[in-house]
């Protein structure tokens, strides 16, 4: 029986960058994919595609509603939906080649098929096609990922009903789609089909969309969003979505209103869940929270001695990032080093145009809980090279800590949001202050001079804008 | 050029202190020889000056506790008093045509070879308010100094800091640890935090239970003789040494011949060996407000009853006034505990380490005693000598004590000289 230092079940973001950098520590790794390809949601039914279709969709957008106004005159824009896709089918496969590249640069053994735990130690792995194996494992890394929430009263069929999976695949685009649950994965599908051209109305339950981000942020990403087409729909309860002909009818309250929609495709993204059919956890008696998610400890162990869990499949933000990160703190705290994760400072994301990015403390938060703090803000429209740029939506804003100055949040909307976050990050995991960001120097003309200028708002110091 | 106050080595033992008092403000104009502040330590109290004039900055506050060699201050020889904060300019360093002063004036270990990369914030803070880095511990990743530490620190010096406006009122400066007691909602007790004098004392009381097999054995002795001796050679004592005849002398003296006869008693252990002192300095505890210090008289042995009592009456002006100096208190080799000046009837004093016994003298009271077959009321007193197991065997103990009392209740066995 082949023997290994780790196993890991699951080769998604979590699972392959646990793979590399347990190789990397010297350990013998290998890692179980139940799909044909390796790379699991994020690459091939998550980040990566809706990237490419969001990317594709938004360049669609610029050259219908956007080019004129550069001077650009194009006759007629068309879309050619097959193309589209088929771009993002290569980028895919593209990095999922990539990471199976990566597995073998590592010395990591890869298996195809559905990983089980079949005792202490042992996994056994069931392949689409030959005969089971088992191999064994001093340490068990369970990094299954997560699916797609369904909703009994709107089961997936999917054709009518669907998650965001099909979604990145409509072989046209549905004349009206109709998207369930106002988070990042609802906003950002609905965002694509919207540009090519459906009727895009999302229906969320709370009063406000992008739960978890900034208020303030997460309010003027729907006005925007509004702006651009997408009907919202908030404080609504979807009962229940019936198929008929082969169109969608939902059946909604909102507060005393009784509201009925139609649409060709309805996204159902209210969420996701940890996945963890066919590993045989419950089997070894692994401990699972209320959630029913695994239960680890700071070292990412579960109650099971050899067994560990990361990523979506274990508590925390449905993140990639935040897999990686745990993925190799798990792996460095199994070879006997320090691992560590923070998540103070863990960002979120929404890939709109324009984005949104957040991390730490909202406003909203921190009002809530009464905490002292100072904010400081700062808008795209007096940032030069956003205005150069024809994109100076959105705007950067800081929470820091009133009396240390402290960053402790930090927000923005902007086009290139996902991209600014990552020096806002930097400096918090530093215990940076919002006088070191203002006081750093930021290239002229760029989008990131908005990142010093809100920090220097903080301290009543902005440049270009009058401070309040 | 800025000179670094220290916290000077007041001991072998000591790492630590409290700058209890500060004599001098934060920008005030001192001189060579002034007294700047008050360092407690465990054992003492010193005073520290300034070694040059200049203006003084003050970076511990008071009550902090500090670590030997931190620097709590610097003096800036070059300033006047009313100097504003000034950043260095290549002018300013030109026009200075002292060759001393080629450094720009504003603190200096920004150019040493160890300059740690500050962070914009903490940099224009430390430079603004002339803080030495050393002295600030950072919370930062990796022990950086955030802005919120060097802030922190500016508050603690006393100073209120360079504020923009949008800073809150910078709250009073920080009170010192043993003077904020906290009492419960209830009133029923009161929380205060135990000054780092008392806390190192704690420590080593438990230091000194856990070291030593601690063990108590007990005596009495009839002061009647010595009270008698007393009152007849008290006036001539007192004209001529000018000082008057107490009974620590006789107590001393009688330790004196009783290490002598139990030699073990005089001596220490130290990992596997035992160290044989061949001299006699005897500690004599002093209450003081702040604790209990004991300074040591110097070879007991050789001296007379008056010196002796000059020592001790010397140490116990010095220990109200909180004089004592460090050296006073290092290297007694016995020590004398008297419970009895509180009305102690009897108990078991601890170790002073690494000392291996130490005498508990008691309140004298009238008590019956059966002496001849018959009851006579009689000045007594009970004995007690706590001992280190370790190196003194319970004989040696009980022979030990029986000596003191012998030469108490019989003065003559002592060389008196008066």
């Amino acid at each position: 029986m082949d023997k290994f230092d780790v196993v890991i079940i699951g080769s998604g973001p979590g699972g392959y960058v646990a793979a590399i950098r347990s190789a990397q520590l010297g350990l013998r790794t290998a890692i179980i994919e139940k799909d044909k390809e390796l790379g699991g949601t994020c690459l091939n039914i998550g980040c990566i595609p809706s990237k490419a279709l969001l990317s594709s969709s938004d360049h669609y957008a610029f050259a219908k509603k956007e080019a004129g106004k550069h001077g650009i005159k194009i006759d007629k824009v068309e879309l050619d939906l097959p193309t589209m896709l088929q771009r993002k089918d290569k980028v895919v496969k593209q990095l999922t080649g990539g990471v199976r590249g990566l597995m073998k640069l590592n010395k990591v053994t890869t298996f195809q098929g559905i990983g089980f735990i079949t005792g202490t130690n042992k996994v056994s792995i069931t392949p689409a096609e030959g005969e089971a194996q088992e191999i064994e494992a001093d340490h068990i890394i369970i990094a299954t990922g997560s699916v797609p929430v369904e909703l009994p009263s709107m089961k997936f069929d999917g054709k009518v009903i669907v998650s965001s999976t099909e979604a990145l695949s409509f072989s046209e685009v549905p004349k009206k789609l109709l998207v369930i649950g106002g988070g990042a994965i609802g906003l950002e599908m609905g965002s694509v089909w919207s540009r090519l051209g459906s009727e895009v109305t999302v229906l969320e339950f709370l009063p406000r969309i992008a739960l978890g981000f900034d208020l303030e942020v997460a309010n003027a990403l729907q006005k925007v969003l509004t702006a651009q087409g997408m009907k919202f729909h908030l404080e609504t309860k979807v009962s229940e979505v019936k198929v008929e002909n082969g169109r969608a009818i939902a059946k909604a309250t909102k507060g005393e209103e009784q509201l009925t929609f139609d649409a060709d495709k309805v996204l159902v993204s209210v969420g996701r869940r940890a996945f963890l059919e066919g590993v045989g956890a419950d089997k070894v008696g692994v401990e699972l929270d209320d959630r029913k998610r695994i239960k680890v400890d700071d070292h990412f162990r579960t109650n099971i001695k050899g067994i560990y869990a990361i990523g979506d499949v274990i508590a925390g933000p449905m993140l990639a990032h935040k897999a990686e990160e745990e993925g190799i703190a798990c792996v460095e705290m199994i070879a006997g080093k320090a691992g560590h994760v923070n998540y103070d400072v863990i960002p979120g994301i929404i890939y709109t145009n324009p984005e949104v990015a957040g991390v730490g403390i909202t406003e909203d938060f921190a009002k809530e809980k009464g905490m002292e703090v100072r904010i400081g803000k700062f808008p795209f429209a007096a940032n030069g090279r956003a205005l150069a740029a024809d994109d100076a939506t959105g705007f950067v804003k800081f929470v820091a800590d009133a009396k240390t100055d402290r960053i402790i949040g930090a927000h923005i909307m902007s086009h290139v949001a996902s991209d600014l976050m990552a020096e806002c990050v930097a400096v918090m995991e530093f215990g940076g202050s919002a006088e070191d960001l203002g006081r750093t120097v930021h290239s002229h003309p760029t989008h990131s001079e908005a990142v010093k200028e809100a920090a220097l708002a903080v301290n009543k110091a902005a440049i270009h804008i009058g401070n309040r | 050029m800025s000179i670094e106050v220290k916290i000077p080595a007041v001991g072998e033992s000591i790492s630590s202190g409290v700058v209890s008092v500060w004599h001098k403000k934060d920008g005030e104009q001192v001189k060579a020889g002034d007294l700047l502040f008050t360092l407690d330590t465990d054992k003492v109290s010193t005073e520290i000056a300034a070694e040059t004039a200049g203006v003084l900055r003050t970076i511990a506050a008071e009550g902090q506790e500090v670590k030997i060699g931190e620097v709590v201050a610097t003096i800036d020889e070059s300033a006047a008093a009313a100097a504003p904060t000034s950043v260095a300019t290549p002018a300013q360093a030109k026009e200075k045509p002292d060759p001393n002063r080629s450094e720009a004036p504003v603190s200096g270990e920004k150019k040493s070879p160890n300059a740690e990369v500050l962070s914009p914030a903490v940099r224009r803070i430390v430079e603004e308010e002339k803080l030495q880095t050393a002295g600030i511990s950072g919370t930062g990743k990796g022990g950086r100094l955030t802005k919120g530490d060097v802030l922190a620190a500016v508050e603690n010096r006393g100073t209120p800091a360079t504020a923009t406006e949008s800073q809150p009122a910078m709250p009073k400066s920080a009170p010192a640890e043993t003077e904020v007691a906290v009492p419960s909602e209830s009133g029923r007790f009161t929380r205060k935090k135990m000054s780092p004098l008392r806390r190192k004392i704690a420590a080593q009381l438990v230091m000194a239970q856990h070291t030593a097999a601690i063990l108590t054995t007990f005596n009495e002795c009839d002061m009647g003789a010595v009270q008698d001796l007393r009152k007849k050679s008290q006036d001539a004592f007192t004209k001529k040494n000018d000082v008057k005849l107490g009974f620590m002398s006789f107590f001393i003296k009688a330790v004196v011949e009783a290490l002598k006869a139990v030699p073990a008693i005089n001596g220490r252990i130290e990992g596997d060996d035992f160290i044989q002192n061949h001299f006699f300095d005897i500690g004599v505890a002093v209450g003081t407000e702040r604790g209990l210090v004991v300074p040591v008289v110097r070879d007991a042995d050789t001296k007379t009853f008056a010196e002796i009592e000059r020592d001790i009456a010397d140490y116990a002006k010095k220990a109200r006034e909180g004089k004592i100096k460090i050296e006073e208190l290092q290297g007694g080799t016995f020590t004398i505990s008297n419970g009895g000046v509180y009305g102690s009837l009897l108990g078991t004093p601890i170790l002073n380490p690494p000392q291996s016994g130490i005498l508990g003298m008691h309140t004298i009271q009238q008590r019956p005693m059966a002496i001849d077959g018959k009851v006579v009321i009689r000045p007594m007193m009970y004995l007690a000598l706590s001992y280190d197991h370790r190196a003194v065997d319970g004989k040696e103990a009980v022979t030990f004590l029986i000596t003191v009392k012998n030469c108490i209740e019989d003065p003559t066995k002592l060389p008196l000289d008066f």
